[in-house]
């Protein structure tokens, strides 16, 4: 288990440096280099960028001193947003996202599998036919079509949910819900065909032969069994809610990470661009790791080895 | 069960001849795999009607845009923002004075450009790019799945390691990454003569495809995989290897064919995940460049007006999502009508 | 009231799927005692397995039983609800089946899936339940129980998880043990210890025990009666004597003969039962055997044999029988009807 645990973690390390290799070397394709913008910078981040990053030396001694800040935790200096370090914008903004994120995947999880488990149960009739319909719907309708529908509906139409903001619970709702769609769509579709597999398996039917009734054997002997491949999902599932932050806080104007990244592009605020993207791949690698971590441990056949 | 009044005579306890028995025997007929598997596939019924669906789709797209009056860049002074079916003031005089207007089905944008055309042409460049992208996905994947289920050992675990660092990369973040880049190199190639086609498609495109080819075949890769680990063990297999096939031809003509099934569902599969992507991009704005439309800049255009005129947001939108559902339905009942290991 | 443990009259009984219905009981007839062993002897799909899991109410959907009766101990089973068939589950009826692998429920220890079937039954508390398991660890021949407990399925050997299943199957003492071809997947040597232990434990307890199996060297030391079955019926029915030294059924006789025999000393081919079994979506009128069966006659092929007693402890459905006594017969006319009165 520790040699797994320190395989993982190994490996997740070269990725993300991998990762903030390539962003760096990306960024620096641009003509003039990356901090050089279109639009004229204050002469003190001028000035300071210079100092800091050397512009006028190699570009291998750039790298050098780029991945040594990095080590250090220092993602460099916004250059649109004066006076600022990319540090400081993501340590503001990223709660922001990470509460309503955090959310969503607790909606996602917490209705794809009953509404999974309950199709699986009811194969073939009304009820599964219907979690059919909505869930293969709701994996096809991408992120903004979820979004406008939803603020077509409830804010303009029927005036019930504001469009923009965050300050209070009812800003919540339709943000988190657009987010959680998809997710909840396709857990509840993976659990549906990960308990069917179960309930077909041998010692569904030793369960039985014991005397165990209907609802027990679900709820002890298939679901346990049933849930694996979701928690495997769990890591891709937050890569999702990160990415389709972007679009939900776009529409919704909340003050996130997600909009931040989004509006760093339009501007071109390369350093943020880089910080920001180093910063989430970082965050998806390593809850990868601990999600795969966390599935050796509850499943009892790998336990061991 | 004793029957009392039927009548046994001395000639029922003859023996029975070889062709009496014969008649019993009843052979299930044994079907091809492709006949039973469209049979399959016709009965079930949301398969089928999401296949009629996809044609009507790539009927719209592809062909309708050619006998239309409008074209997706054209500019009509005095008919701006108009409702769907209203004509200009302009457009009035004409009619009026004997000639012929073609109605906007769909009204206009804020240019003037007729929107129904619009729409058309932005479905047709979704297609397109979901189209090439899984064509491309299907090609890269299948030959490095091929080869690395195929000779399996160390070449296996060393593709397949690259794999899995592939698969940790978060790909959205890159090809943003990559098409911040690469807009200008890109473009200052659009300059250059042979390379003009550049500035049709747009930079975001290219940068799409380029991060297609480089990060997104890996899920068709494994599944490749997994299949030829499978069928390298089948018997035919062995057969052919004795006989001194080379590695090239075993991989060409019996696993990868065997394979075809799966190929088919995953790549109709992998267009409509391609398709949303890009509209995922282009909403972002790093989609086709204007005027070029895509169904995801529509709709990221659309937004602001959304009081005013809702229907420019929602076209697009149902439109893509009616095509990526069709495809997924289209793509399930391929799977569940081609791949018999997931028959229940 | 039969006096006999279990006691299935006349059962049919079918599988509705979306295939059509198929007829896996037509009309099986057989009977235990107390403390008996009966062998059910058949090939797949001759319904040896679904007899006894309709005894156990295990047949739910698509499963209906569509005509007979089903006695236990004197209770009508087709007669039951689910909550009445749950209290004997486990508890008066255990069963066994053949493939320990698959058969226990890998996320849960070993301890945990005995104690379960305690702890449903009985009154007792968790850690007498815990005694219990660790007690039948033991019966059942596994050392270092305390050990055993807290592991799970996959750190044990196939013929341990049997062992595992049996100690479960007899947690609450159960009148009847029903085992499904217990054997099949385990090694010959373990084979042989698993029979063995059930053998012993037969005793020890004073278990009736249905074996269901398609190899006939299995029944030979265990059994004291056997029923061959073939296409959802029992065709013929004796004490493990008779079956063996003096077989009645053309079926059983082929049986008997492809079974390898060590000491013969001759190279005689082994020679195998011709053709495929029967397609039970449409079972044929006649003889379901007479297809593969060498002295097929005409009316084997129209009528369904009736049983002939042929002792009383055997009987046989084949019209060979009726073919002698026909012929008899047809010189003392009187004779006839005394034959066919007797055979009702």
């Amino acid at each position: 288990m520790g040699k797994y645990i320190i395989k993982r973690v190994a490996m997740a390390v070269v990725t993300i440096f991998a990762v903030a290799t390539i962003t760096f070397f990306v960024m620096n394709m641009v003509p003039g280099g990356p901090f050089m913008a279109e639009k004229a910078v204050s002469p003190q981040a001028q000035a300071a960028l210079e100092a800091k990053f050397g512009l006028d030396k190699p570009l291998s001694e750039q790298y050098i001193t780029y991945m040594k800040d990095l080590l250090h935790g220092d993602l460099g200096l916004s250059v649109k947003q004066r006076g600022r370090t990319v540090n400081q914008i993501i340590a503001s903004k990223f709660p922001v996202s990470a509460r309503v994120g955090g959310m969503a995947i607790l909606l996602a999880v917490m209705t794809g599998v009953p509404l999974g488990s309950i199709a699986a149960y009811r194969r073939g009739k009304l009820a599964d036919n219907i979690i059919i319909v909505f869930s293969t719907s709701g994996i096809a309708v991408p992120n903004f079509v979820t979004c406008t529908i939803l603020m077509y509906l409830f804010s303009l139409k029927l005036g019930l949910l504001p469009t923009y903001g965050l300050t209070s619970w009812k800003h919540y709702v339709m943000p988190v819900a657009a987010l959680a769609l998809y997710p909840s769509s396709y857990i509840a579709r993976l659990m549906r065909s990960s308990m069917l597999d179960v309930m077909g398996q041998d010692y569904m039917r030793t369960a039985r032969a014991k005397g165990v009734s209907q609802r027990v054997s679900l709820f002890k002997h298939a679901l346990r069994n049933a849930i694996l491949p979701v928690v495997t999902y769990l890591g891709p599932l937050l890569a999702y809610t990160l990415t389709g932050s972007f679009i939900v806080e776009k529409i919704f104007t909340i003050p996130g990470l997600g909009s931040e990244f989004v509006g760093s592009i339009t501007s071109r605020d390369y350093p943020l661009i880089m910080g920001t993207t180093i910063f989430l791949a970082a965050l998806m690698v390593t809850m990868n790791v601990l999600v795969d971590i966390a599935y050796k441990l509850i499943d009892p056949r790998i336990k061991l080895k | 069960m004793a029957k009392l009044s039927f009548q046994l005579n001395a000639d029922d306890f003859l023996p029975a001849s070889a062709s009496e028995k014969e008649s019993l025997v009843v052979m299930r007929e044994s079907v091809g795999f492709w006949k039973d598997g469209f049979r399959r596939l016709k009965r079930n019924k949301i398969a089928m009607v999401s296949l009629v669906v996809v044609i009507l789709v790539l009927f719209i797209s592809f062909v309708i845009p050619q006998f239309y009056p409008y074209t997706y860049e054209q500019q009509i002074r005095g008919s701006e923002n108009l409702a769907p079916m209203q004509y200009s003031q302009t457009e009035l005089t004409t009619m009026e004075t004997g000639g012929k207007v073609f109605p906007h089905i769909l009204g206009t944008d804020n240019l003037g450009r007729d929107y129904a055309i619009r729409v058309m042409m932005g479905s047709r460049v979704s297609l397109v790019v979901g189209i090439i992208a899984s064509v491309l996905i299907l090609f890269i994947g299948s030959l490095y799945g091929s080869i690395a289920g195929y000779f399996g050992g160390w070449v296996d675990l060393v593709m397949m390691r690259i794999v899995d660092m592939i698969y940790t990369v978060p790909d959205i973040l890159i090809i943003i990454l990559l098409s911040v880049a690469l807009d200008q190199p890109l473009k200052a190639l659009a300059m250059k003569p042979g390379f003009q086609w550049i500035q049709v498609v747009g930079v975001n495109l290219i940068s799409i495809f380029i991060v297609f080819a480089l990060l997104y075949w890996v899920g068709m890769a494994r599944i490749v995989r997994s299949q030829i680990l499978i069928l390298k063990e089948q018997e035919y297999v062995t057969a052919a290897k004795a006989l001194g096939a080379s590695s090239g031809r075993i991989i060409k003509k019996h696993l990868l064919k065997n394979c075809i099934g799966t190929l088919i569902v995953t790549t109709t599969l992998q267009i409509p995940s391609a398709i949303f992507t890009e509209s995922f991009l282009s909403f972002l704005g790093l989609g086709v460049n204007a005027p070029m439309p895509s169904l995801g800049s529509l709709a990221s255009a659309a937004l602001n007006g959304m009081n005013s005129y809702p229907y420019r947001l929602f076209v697009p939108a149902l439109a893509i999502a009616l095509i990526i559902l069709s495809f997924n339905l289209l793509g399930d009942g391929l799977r569940d009508a081609f791949d018999p290991k997931l028959k229940d | 009231m039969s006096g006999y443990l279990v006691d299935i009259k006349n059962e049919r009984l079918s599988f509705f799927t979306p295939a059509g219905e198929v007829k896996s009981l037509n009309d099986v007839s057989l009977h235990v005692k107390e403390k008996e062993a009966l062998g059910i002897v058949g090939e797949s799909g001759s319904g040896k397995s679904v007899t006894a899991y309709s005894l156990m109410g295990l047949t739910a959907y698509p499963g209906r039983l569509i005509g007979g009766t089903l006695e236990f101990d004197g209770k009508r089973i087709d007669q039951m609800t689910e909550k009445e068939m749950r209290k004997i589950r486990g508890n008066e009826i255990s069963i066994i089946f053949q493939d320990p692998m698959t058969s226990l429920n890998p996320v849960y220890t070993i301890g945990n899936q005995i104690a379960e079937a305690v702890l449903l039954h009985t009154d007792k508390t968790r850690a007498q339940a815990a005694e219990r398991a660790k007690e039948l660890l033991t019966l059942v021949g596994i050392n270092e129980p305390e050990k055993r407990l807290k592991q799970y399925p996959h750190e044990l050997s196939g013929g341990m998880r049997q062992r595992v299943m049996i100690a479960i199957a007899l947690a609450c003492e159960p009148k009847l043990l029903i085992a499904d071809e217990p054997t099949t997947a385990l090694d010959v040597t373990i084979q042989a210890q698993i029979l063995e232990l059930m053998m012993d434990l037969k005793e020890k307890l004073g278990m009736a025990i249905i074996m269901i199996t398609h190899d006939l060297g299995v029944v030979a030391n265990m059994c004291d009666r056997i029923a061959v079955m073939y296409a959802g019926k029992v065709v013929e029915s004796g004490t493990t004597d008779d079956i063996f030294y003096r077989p009645g059924h053309e079926y059983t006789k082929g049986l008997l003969r492809s079974i390898p025999k060590l000491n013969e000393k001759e190279h005689n081919r082994l020679i195998p039962i011709e053709g495929s079994p029967v397609d039970m979506l449409n079972p044929p009128a006649g003889c379901p055997f007479a297809p593969r069966c060498k002295s097929c006659m005409k009316i084997c092929l129209r009528e369904m044999p009736e049983y002939t007693d042929l002792s009383d402890t055997h009987y046989s459905a084949c019209w060979l029988h009726q073919k002698a006594e026909f012929a008899a017969a047809r010189k003392h006319p009187a004779g006839i009807d005394a034959q066919k009165a007797g055979q009702e």
